[in-house]
This record gives C-alpha cells, sequence and structure tokens, in this order.
C-alpha cells in the first residue's frame, strides 16, 4: 500500500528556533545587540583600514579601497550561499522560513554585489588607469549582478509569493550548478585575449598588517548583512501578516455585505 | 454476490486530506473511499476546492496534512477531464486521439470507434480547431475512451454540452462504473447513478 | 520509447501546419546579423573580423527570444495537465520537446548561416567552424531556455524575464562558442567546453525543467 503522508517529527532546536512565530519572537530582542557589535567592529575595521594600516607600496593609499571592496565582493558570494541553503530549506524540506529568507537576501546581495563593482571600479581606476578591465574577476562579478537583478526580477514577476519561492529556488539552485562554470569559462576567455597578467589587487601573500584591518572588515560586512538580514526577514513576514489581515478583512467585509 | 468472495479492495482511500491554495485553506478532514462501480459527486460553491480536490487526486497538487491511499506502490494511474480541453487545434481529430493513445497506452478504442462513441464519427481528418465547444468537449471525452483506466475524475464533465452531450456523459460514466472503474465528477448538474456526495465549502 | 516519439512527431507537426511561426526565428536571425552593418558600417575587414561573434550573438538572440514556445502553447490549452499525469515521466516529455524544439529552431539557424556569412564577409572556413560550434553548442541554449521557459510558463506576461534570467547562464556557450571559431590557439579546447557544456546541460536539463513545472503549478 503507498500514501502520500505528511508525518509529525518531533521538533529539534532547529525547528523549534526557525518557527516563523519564534523567529519573530527571538530576532526582535537580538537586533539592538547585534546592530551595536556591528557598529563597534566597523568602527575598528575603519579605524584600522585608514588609521593604522600602511599603504601598499604599489598603489598607495588608493589600497585602502579593498577594505570595501575585498569584504563586498566576499559578500556577493557568500549571500547566493545563504540564498542556495535557503532554496534547498524551501524545495526539500518546505521549510515556511526558507522562502522568507531567500528573498530577503536577494536585494541584499544584489546590492552588495553592486558595491564591490562600484569599488572595484573606483579602486581600478587610479590603479589601472580606466573604471572598468574586463579582468575575470570584476567580469564574474558583473554576471553575478546580472543573476541576481534575475532573480528579484523572478520574484516580482508572480502574484503568488509561496508559488514563486519554489520557482526561485529552482533557478537559484541551477545558477549555483552554473556559476563555477561562468567562473571557468570567463577566466579562459580573459587569459585568451589578455596574455598579459593584470596586477590584480588583492596579491598573492599579504602581510599582516594588511589583513588584519582586511578580516576585520569582512566581518564588520558580515554581520551588517546578517543585521539586514534579520531586519528585511521580519518586515517581509510582517508584510505578509499584513496581507492575510487584509484578505480577511475583505472577506468579512464580502459575507456582511451578501447577508 | 459469492459470500466466500473478499470484498472489493477499494480503488483509492483518502483519509483527512487538507489543501490550501496559497494562503487560503480550501478544505480540511475530507475522507471518502472509492470502490469499484461508485460514482462520487463533488457538490460545493464555486471556489471551493473541488477542481483543486481533483488535481490533488491526480498528484498534481500537494495536500498540505492527510493520506492519499492507493491498492498498489505505486498510485493508479488515472484519466483527468480539466476546464481546459487539452486538444491541439491545428491536429486533426484523429491525431489528436493517436497521439495520447500513443503516449498513455493503447488499451482503449481506437480512434475512429472512439469519436463515433462520442457523436463525432467520422470527423477523424478534421482539425480540432473547427469543433464548437461542445464538440471540443466530446473529442476530450473521446481521450478517455483511448486509454482504459479505473479510475476517472472529471472536473465539471457536462460544461458546454447539450442535453443530449448530458447523456452521453451519463452513458460513459455508467459504462466506466459496469466495467469495474470508479468515477469522481465536480459537477453542478446530475449524474445518475450516484453512489455518494461530498460536499465541499461548507459555511466558514 | 514510442511515446517519446510521438511527441516530438506531435512538436514537428505543431510547428509545421499552418499558424505555425517556424520560419520567423530564422528571419529575425538573419534580419539582426544583417542589420549589423548599419550600426557599424560596410568595412568588409571589420565585418569579417567580428562576423563569428556577431552570428553567435544573433544565434543567441534568437534563441532566447524562441524559448516562450516550448511550453506556452501546451500551458494554455491544457496538453501540459495532461503531460503531467501521461503514462511517461514529465522528464522524459521535456526531453522530447527540447530535442524537436532544437531541431525547429536551430537547425534552420544554422542552415541559414551562408546568408550570414555572405552578408558578413565571413571566409569559408572560419563558417565552417561557425556551423560546427553551432551545432554543437545550440543544445546547450536549447537546455538552458528550456529551463528557463519551465520556469516562467505560469507567469502570464512572462515576456522578457526568461531570456533575462537565462541570458547570464549561457554566457559560456558563447564565450566557448566564439572562441571555438575565431581563437586560433584556443580552438581545440573551446571545441572540448563546449561539448561538455552542451552533454551536461542537455542530460540535467529535464529535471530541472520538469521540477520547475511541477512546483509552478501547484
Amino acid at each position: 500500500m503507498t500514501d502520500t503522508a505528511t508525518q509529525l517529527k518531533k521538533p529539534n532546536w532547529f525547528s523549534r528556533l526557525a518557527h516563523p512565530g519564534a523567529f519573530m519572537s527571538w530576532s526582535r530582542p537580538a537586533l539592538w545587540p547585534l546592530g551595536l557589535v556591528t557598529s563597534v567592529v566597523f568602527a575598528i575595521g575603519l579605524w584600522f583600514a585608514f588609521f593604522n594600516s600602511p599603504a601598499d607600496y604599489q598603489m598607495g593609499e588608493t589600497v585602502r579601497i579593498m577594505y570595501i571592496h575585498v569584504p563586498n565582493a566576499w559578500l556577493s558570494q557568500f549571500v547566493y550561499g545563504i540564498m542556495v541553503v535557503a532554496s534547498l530549506g524551501t524545495l526539500v524540506w518546505r521549510h515556511p522560513l526558507a522562502d522568507v529568507a531567500a528573498k530577503s537576501a536577494a536585494p541584499l546581495g544584489a546590492t552588495f554585489t553592486a558595491m564591490a563593482l562600484f569599488s572595484g571600479a573606483l579602486w581600478g581606476r587610479p590603479t589601472w588607469g580606466t573604471f572598468w578591465e574586463w579582468d575575470g574577476r570584476m567580469t564574474s562579478t558583473l554576471i553575478l549582478l546580472f543573476i541576481y537583478l534575475g532573480i528579484i526580477a523572478l520574484w516580482r514577476a508572480f502574484d503568488d509569493q509561496l508559488r514563486a519561492a519554489r520557482i526561485v529556488a529552482v533557478v537559484t539552485l541551477v545558477g549555483a550548478l552554473d556559476i563555477p562554470v561562468i567562473k571557468f569559462s570567463v577566466d579562459w576567455w580573459n587569459t585568451l585575449h589578455q596574455p598579459a597578467s593584470i596586477i590584480t589587487p588583492t596579491g598573492p601573500k599579504m602581510p599582516p598588517s594588511l589583513l588584519t584591518p582586511l578580516f576585520t572588515m569582512m566581518i564588520a560586512f558580515t554581520l551588517l548583512f546578517v543585521l539586514l538580514h534579520l531586519v528585511s526577514m521580519r518586515t517581509e513576514i510582517l508584510g505578509r501578516r499584513a496581507e492575510t489581515l487584509g484578505r480577511q478583512a475583505a472577506a468579512k467585509l464580502a459575507t456582511v455585505g451578501a447577508a | 454476490m459469492n459470500p466466500d468472495e473478499p470484498p472489493a479492495r477499494p480503488l483509492l482511500t483518502v483519509e483527512e486530506l487538507a489543501l490550501s491554495r496559497g494562503e487560503r485553506r480550501l478544505f480540511d478532514a475530507v475522507g471518502f473511499s472509492l470502490e469499484p462501480g461508485h460514482l462520487l459527486l463533488l457538490r460545493g460553491p464555486n471556489g471551493a476546492g473541488k477542481s483543486s480536490l481533483l488535481l490533488t487526486l491526480a498528484g498534481l497538487l500537494r495536500p498540505e496534512a492527510g493520506r492519499i491511499v492507493w491498492p498498489g506502490d505505486e498510485p493508479t494511474p488515472l484519466h483527468l477531464l480539466a476546464h481546459l480541453p487539452g486538444v491541439k487545434t491545428r491536429l486533426t481529430l484523429a491525431e489528436n486521439l493517436d497521439f495520447w493513445r500513443s503516449v498513455n497506452g493503447q488499451t482503449g478504442l481506437l480512434a475512429e470507434d472512439a469519436l463515433e462513441t462520442v457523436g463525432l464519427g467520422g470527423l477523424g481528418a478534421l482539425d480540432a480547431g473547427y469543433l464548437s465547444a461542445g464538440q471540443t468537449k466530446r473529442l476530450a471525452l473521446a481521450r478517455l475512451l483511448v486509454t482504459e483506466r479505473l479510475i476517472w475524475l472529471l472536473d465539471e464533465p457536462t460544461a458546454s454540452l447539450d442535453a443530449a452531450g448530458d447523456m452521453l456523459v451519463e452513458r460513459l460514466v455508467a459504462e466506466r462504473l459496469r466495467t469495474g472503474g470508479a468515477v469522481i465528477a465536480a459537477t453542478h448538474d446530475d449524474i445518475g447513478g450516484a453512489t455518494g456526495t461530498l460536499t465541499l465549502g461548507g459555511a466558514r | 520509447m514510442s511515446a517519446v516519439f510521438a511527441v516530438i512527431g506531435r512538436e514537428l507537426r505543431l510547428a509545421t501546419r499552418t499558424g505555425g511561426d517556424a520560419l520567423t526565428l530564422v528571419l529575425f536571425f538573419v534580419m539582426v546579423g544583417a542589420v549589423v552593418p548599419f550600426a557599424i558600417g560596410p568595412d568588409r575587414t571589420l565585418l569579417a573580423k567580428l562576423a563569428p561573434g556577431l552570428i553567435w550573438i544573433a544565434a543567441f538572440l534568437s534563441m532566447l527570444l524562441g524559448l516562450d514556445r516550448l511550453f506556452r502553447a501546451d500551458e494554455d490549452d491544457g496538453s501540459l495537465l495532461l503531460f503531467r499525469h501521461a503514462a511517461i515521466p514529465l522528464e522524459a516529455v521535456v526531453a522530447a520537446k527540447v530535442l524537436a524544439h532544437w531541431l525547429l529552431s536551430a537547425v534552420p539557424l544554422i542552415v541559414a548561416t551562408p546568408l550570414l556569412a555572405v552578408l558578413l564577409a565571413l571566409d569559408m572556413p572560419s563558417w565552417g567552424r561557425t556551423v560546427l560550434a553551432l551545432l554543437i553548442g545550440t543544445p546547450a541554449l536549447t537546455a538552458f531556455g528550456a529551463i528557463g521557459a519551465a520556469v516562467t510558463v505560469s507567469l502570464k506576461r512572462g515576456g522578457l524575464l526568461a531570456p533575462v534570467l537565462i541570458l547570464p547562464l549561457c554566457i559560456p556557450v558563447l564565450i566557448f562558442g566564439v572562441a571555438l571559431v575565431a581563437a586560433p590557439d584556443g580552438s581545440n579546447a573551446a571545441l572540448l567546453f563546449l561539448a561538455a557544456l552542451s552533454l551536461v546541460s542537455v542530460a540535467f536539463c529535464p529535471f530541472a525543467a520538469a521540477l520547475a513545472l511541477r512546483v509552478g503549478s501547484e
């Protein structure tokens, strides 16, 4: 005998925390402390970056843009990773919080990617002479931005956001498989067309004096993402609740009117 | 009935089925058992979830809770007659039927015989785009005849049909029941021979 | 197996009956290529240098614009619902449709490339490599396109969304495809990469597209 059954599983600690109602209650008191820690780490990181680290021997003061560029570049990929995990949560476990997490992460990821491109361009101007050089990494980042924007457009195209979540999850996973292929092909294309190697701003070995501020800024930006993500998820959940209430009110009015 | 024979196994059993579309809970705790020879009528106002229940039974929607129990390891193949006819207007009637016969199995009537049965005999070479709404519905019904499947799920089978068409539906359903199948029909009309009624969308 | 052939046969029949617009895509392809000299000037040396890339972009755009027709018609008349509870798996249906779509879209494009070769001053050996590149690369475009089409089929105004989603994902096809034709030292590697990409994407796309079709209609 076969059946399609939904079984009740005993909730483990993750399920308990990740239940939307529970999420709303623990995320609220977490916001202020998180914001505080983020600000502190940013303050430390910026101080290190702009006042307490040496200028690069090749690039001078402009190397300091690296402390903005590299964390944003890291986040552009990290946030996509979050979206991939959320997509698995939607498709495999049908977790109710997963689509909220994915939907909230997309605009943040796009913004960080755009910031990475922008800071990269600002860095490129004094270093290479142009705002844009079709080098492998920047080109891959540009393509990643297009993928983010396409996913955001897809979210907005659906009326039913629950259905959108599942569709976007499929696209996100296909993108995840394709992004390494894209990176590889872009790098390969780059070596075809520009055999002379371009001095990439983040050299192979970085002295510790540069590493400390860099890691601090990376942690600061990551904390910033976590903070913004939590806020965005809360906003999305509240928005959906408001919508449900609106619909219920309309339904009630309809029955009253019909009576 | 031979008293030593074990009772016929149900073709389909549904227990405590619940479904939501979007945010709206359509139905809760739906349960029934479908034996061979049964005709279950689905009643309810528009939007009550009749079509969605049929889609869920066909495996096209995921229920939120509850079980659908099939006699074998896999869900039994079934025929679903939905709102949209699934007819390609640029193919002929015979081509439409032959296609589904090739895909689903050549276990039922031949295309010409199926067309004859539904009252479209001799029109096999006609492009389906020339058919009226009622004739298209008949062609959709013919599709149920070219492959043999025990369970039929019909969503408003008499829509677009005239009185003769209604009688055709009754005849086809009766024949399916007589040969050991079962039918669930969501309909505002009456189909003779109903063994049960399930009403969805009661007062909220 | 005969069921799969039945699906392929149906797609081919539908596209070639009156009302099917199989040739419009080819027309678009040729026109894109023909319009280029108005934009960059008729200098034959310049055109010949850019021709492989231009032909690929024209093929790209044509394939992307045509991908909605994979599932839209079946969704609109209820046939997709029938496929979802047919005796063959949805993945097999998708694979059959992808093959048929490739035969109907990519092969006519490839047949039309001599026209573009003449218009864009492409020499014979390069044209031969272009045909080879399109033969190997267009299956990948069709495969990715099928995923895009499946993802947007439930949207009433899908419009340009599917091409926008799929274009970034197809950039490797463009890179390797053009390199196969135009890059003297990368050509062989490009051939291998392109073939691998097509094989993997074609093998994988029925599962991704079928998944998208299922979750999109729940």
